[in-house]
């Protein structure tokens, strides 16, 4: 899709605002590879990177309301964290697994982002269990009458389990306030989507449960956000879900224990980071005047400046008290 | 692709086939009310019976080749299990939970038919959880290269459950020679369909699963039949699984331990009743001249009669021995 | 007061929950008619269909949706079928209910209650009749409770609402109509993790809970009547965090510990009473720490031949009472 000044219109973006999502999307490349920089370094036992879903990400999290609407996100979702409000400090508290980690204290691994004030959920590792969860907190929205609505996002292999099956279901029969956001990079680790699942597109499911679904160009910010921001129009008009599937990439492997020239090729790989979101959107950017080299410079060293120092304090901060194991089994005090 | 199927004609089936499977859909419901009868006299504890549910449980069975192919059912499927080749005694025996009980030697339920000479695979009360077990046996027949088919069977409900999606999607991705038959019957237990899925006919969801599905007026015993021979075809050649959905009707409550009078209103039953698939059928043989109304009261006389001695036999049968409830944990050898 | 069965008790509980309480919702299936076993009776009609909801059927989704609802202001009651249904779930119990206030460092809470029939002796067969606590009670996080008497239901369902952390409130379904004791109309709640002593004595102490509570009484009198044998019952009523402390003290009073349970033996959860007896009151013991409990197989079998074979009952919990008083 080609940005057009009227383009820009018809998403109600302002200039600041288109750059602020290149700057959301260049934030998560940075603190995703710095990550990884740190883990090959020794400095972190494990990572989960988001090369190449910057976009599906910033485009769908720039829709929403941070500390309204609820954001049931998953472990490449770095770039939906940062986006919705957590810092790069925030992050790599929970690479380095410090005792200020907002997302755990430590105790959950890294890139299991979680967020009280923002209401990022906190997560954790079985595939698409958050998504149940997701459509009950559209569900109370609903019952409490309030305008929020809940986001639950996954990758496609999620697409398979019987959660997501029985999210999608339950969603449908009570018209729930839920965006459901497919991450579709073709892989679920190693297993290629014709694999996983005998047909294209998964978004044709969604007519299955009574509700649209739709396929959109992942890599494209500015559709993804128009796609994003009618679904969330959708949702708090009350007339229920939406399933989005943005065709995506992960340029990096799976996460920092996965070998992916297992199973996919270098030319497959180059041929999508030809195809890289961040530099097409920057592409776009300068195309229609909104950034030039200088202005990309600047952002460019912004971005860095802030991971360096971000990266530099929180790896001097304190590791949680061994003690502190043993707290949180239950809640320790009276009522709900 | 949602298609009813309106068969005119008779599915390349001959005259003493269409009388079969009336006779196979009179055993059905004649073994269902002594079932249920047994229960109401406190001589077994429990019945979970399929009235209504004839012509789509005996036209998709009949398709299949017993002993041959698999068959995966589910608890109300007693028109199934006769129609591969159970009998009112092997029925009866599991209702009244006799030693030689071929499903489990009284320790399942009644209606949890099995039976490994017939292929009829062994099930449980969990809904839908015999669906993945249907897709993996699909998978052996492929792997194996036999040109075996499995068709299982559930009601709507099992439709919302993830072990359903991920069976459906399973056979999907590996073409499996599987058919998915789901008995639509409106209620699972007393919650209404509308209340269980935002889609009218369940069959538009095989499309998301790469396989054609289909809805099926499941009180036409033919245009059934019709559905599931084209997809036991279909598999048979290696072209993977169909989705059948067959639309009827509950006449009776859930199970004995059910009261469907606090969610089904009496008019909604009788105008059912009205369109049952026995009658219907009845009617259908004597207008197409396959048989006279004697003959049909003769089948009448002889389902009653088999059942009636099999519920003798049943009942004189011996119990389990209290001890047998040690064995077959394992396999012992 | 009035008498009550138990699932008259657990109805009252939840419908007085729910007007004390706008954010209490019953979630499940088949609870809009009223429930299989009657325990929504009216709520439809008091509260809406909003509040009573019927779900598809779909157990995972049932306890994931109620996990996020009750991020979201609303306190759910999930109700489970038949606990043999609720395996689909167990991710969602475990990996989610049970870990998310730990996980996040307390940031999260999950003020969920599970609620499902369990337990044997109804002709339910293998799957309407299994026993899950030693599943649950193994989970830290998760707060278990098995009831089989209409008061205890009542004050303990009640609690298990009001806590903010996920509870499993298994009743004890054989109990649910068996028989009415008395219960106050009024609000009362019973402190989750407190046993009851439901008869004394001092010779024995038998350690139980749900329906083998009913059974161990009824053998505990008839010892005391043919053999003059006293024997102090304990209804553990809590099985996760269990009453230790009351246990311990009365087993150092007795030094004799009989444990009875319906579920299979091995690794069910009177195992862990009888790990920590035999730790903890080492000094005290009179005799070996014995269970009664069902043999490992698979519970229960259809045939009431079969069933009752397999069960323990007064009987069996008599001559297990008997032998440990002769050592």
């Amino acid at each position: 899709m080609t940005v057009t000044r009227e383009a820009t219109k018809t998403f109600g973006l302002t200039e600041k605002q288109l750059v602020e999502m290149q700057y959301k999307m260049l934030l998560a490349r940075a603190v995703s590879v710095r990550q990884r920089m740190l883990q090959r370094m020794g400095r972190g036992p494990m990572t989960f990177s988001g090369e190449g879903h910057e976009a599906v990400q910033v485009g769908t999290a720039s829709a929403l309301r941070p500390g309204t609407d609820w954001v049931f996100a998953y472990y490449r979702d770095v770039a939906v964290a940062l986006t919705v409000g957590m810092t790069p400090r925030d992050i790599l508290r929970g690479f380095f697994a410090r005792r200020d980690d907002v997302s755990s204290g430590g105790r959950n691994m890294p890139s299991h982002f979680s967020h009280r004030d923002l209401r990022i959920v906190s997560g954790s590792a079985p595939i698409c269990t958050q998504v149940p969860h997701a459509v009950g907190a559209a569900l109370a929205a609903k019952l409490r009458r309030l305008d929020e609505i809940s986001v639950a996002y996954f990758g496609d292999g999620a697409t398979s389990t019987g959660d997501w099956h029985e999210s999608m279901n339950f969603a449908g029969v009570h018209k729930l306030p839920v965006v459901f956001v497919c991450e579709h990079n073709n892989y679920a680790i190693s297993v290629p989507w014709r694999k996983q699942a005998a047909i294209e597109n998964v978004a044709i499911r969604a007519a299955g449960y009574g509700f649209p679904g739709v396929t959109i160009n992942g890599n494209d910010v500015l559709e993804v956000y128009g796609t994003m921001t009618e679904a969330v129009k959708r949702a708090r008009a009350g007339e229920g879900p939406t399933l989005i599937e943005a065709k995506t990439y992960r340029l990096m492997p799976h996460s920092s224990d996965d070998d992916d020239r297992r199973y996919r090729t270098r030319e497959e790989v180059e041929h999508w980071g030809a195809k890289d979101p961040l530099v097409a959107y920057a592409r776009q950017l300068r195309e229609i005047g909104v950034l030039d080299e200088k202005s990309e410079k600047d952002l460019n060293d912004r971005v860095n400046a802030e991971v360096d120092e971000a990266t530099d304090e929180v790896e001097q901060e304190p590791t949680p008290d061994p003690a502190s194991a043993l707290r949180h089994v239950f809640v320790e005090r009276e009522g709900a | 692709m949602v298609t009813v199927k309106d068969i005119s004609g008779a599915a390349g089936l001959n005259r003493d086939q269409l009388l079969e499977l009336y006779y196979k859909m009179l055993l059905a419901r004649t073994v269902g009310q002594r079932e249920r009868m047994l229960n109401r006299m406190g001589k077994g504890p429990f019945a979970v019976t399929g009235e209504g549910h004839e012509a789509l449980q005996v036209g998709t069975a009949y398709a299949l080749k017993p002993k041959h192919d698999w068959v995966v059912p589910y608890y109300r499927d007693i028109g199934v299990a006769l129609t591969i080749g159970q009998t009112p005694l092997d029925l009866l025996l599991a209702h009244l939970s006799r030693e030689s009980d071929i499903s489990s030697g009284g320790r399942n339920m009644p209606s949890h038919f099995s039976d490994p000479a017939l292929r009829i695979v062994s099930g449980s009360a969990p809904v839908a959880t015999h669906l993945p077990h249907a897709a993996g046996i699909a998978l052996a027949s492929k792997l194996r290269r036999v040109d075996e088919v499995s068709a299982v069977y559930m009601g709507e409900g099992g439709t919302s459950t993830g072990d359903c999606h991920e069976a459906m999607n399973f056979a999907g991705v590996h073409k499996l020679p599987v058919i998915f038959i789901i008995e639509n019957n409106q209620y699972a237990i007393s919650v209404h369909w509308r209340k269980q899925a935002a889609v009218e006919n369940v069959s538009v969801r095989a499309e998301g699963y790469g396989f054609p599905g289909v809805t099926v007026d499941g009180n036409d015993v033919i245009a059934v039949y019709a559905a599931m021979k084209e997809a036991v075809d279909r598999a048979r050649k290696g072209e993977g699984a169909t989705l059948i959905e067959g639309k009827t009707y509950r006449l009776v409550p859930h199970t004995s331990d059910d009261d469907d009078r606090r969610y089904r209103a009496r008019e909604e039953v009788e105008e059912w009743t009205k369109k049952d698939p026995l009658v219907r059928y009845r009617i259908w043989l004597k207008e197409h001249d396959v048989a006279e109304e004697r003959k049909l009261d003769e089948l009448h006389e002889r389902a009653a009669r088999e059942v009636d001695e099999a519920t003798d036999q049943a009942e004189k049968a011996p119990t389990p021995k209290p001890e047998s409830a040690l064995g077959h944990v394992f396999v012992e050898d | 007061m009035a008498e009550k069965t138990m699932v008259e008790a657990v109805r009252d509980a939840m419908f007085e929950e729910m007007k004390r309480d706008e954010r209490i919702i019953l979630m499940g299936e088949d609870v809009g008619q009223g429930g299989v076993f009657r325990a929504s009776e009216g709520f439809v009609a008091e509260f809406g269909e909003d509040r009573c909801m019927d779900t598809p059927l779909a157990e995972s989704c049932i306890v994931g949706a109620a996990i996020g609802a009750s991020l979201n202001g609303i306190i759910p009651i999930a109700e489970l079928q038949f606990a043999d249904f609720s395996h689909p779930a167990f991710d969602q119990i475990v990996s989610e209910a049970a870990r998310l206030h730990y996980r996040s460092d307390g940031t999260w809470s999950c003020p969920i209650t599970i609620r499902t029939p369990y337990g044997s002796g109804i002709h339910g067969g293998p799957y309407h009749s299994q026993s899950i606590e030693a599943f649950y009670a193994h989970v830290p996080g998760l707060k278990v409770i098995c009831v089989a008497s209409p008061y205890d239901a009542k004050g303990l369902l009640k609690s298990a609402i009001r806590d903010p952390n996920p509870v499993i409130f298994l009743e004890h379904k054989k109990a649910y109509r068996a028989f009415r004791q008395e219960v106050p109309d009024e609000d009362y709640t019973i402190p989750i993790g407190e046993a009851e002593v439901k008869s004394e004595g001092s010779d024995i102490t038998l350690i139980t809970y749900g329906m083998m509570t009913h059974h161990s009484i009824k053998a505990a009198e008839t010892l005391e009547q043919e053999d003059g044998t006293s024997v102090e019952v304990i209804d553990l009523r809590t099985v996760s965090p269990w009453d230790k402390e009351r246990v311990l003290e009365s087993v150092k009073k007795t030094g004799k510990a009989l444990i009875v349970y319906e579920d299979n033996i091995t690794g069910g959860f009177g195992a862990e009473v009888a790990a920590t007896i035999a730790q903890d009151a080492f000094d005290f013991l009179d005799g070996p720490v014995t269970r009664v409990a069902s043999p490992d197989v698979p519970i229960s079998p259809y045939s009431s031949i079969l069933e009752e074979y397999i069960l323990p009952n007064p009987e069996k919990i008599a001559e297990a009472i008997r032998k440990l008083a002769a050592y």
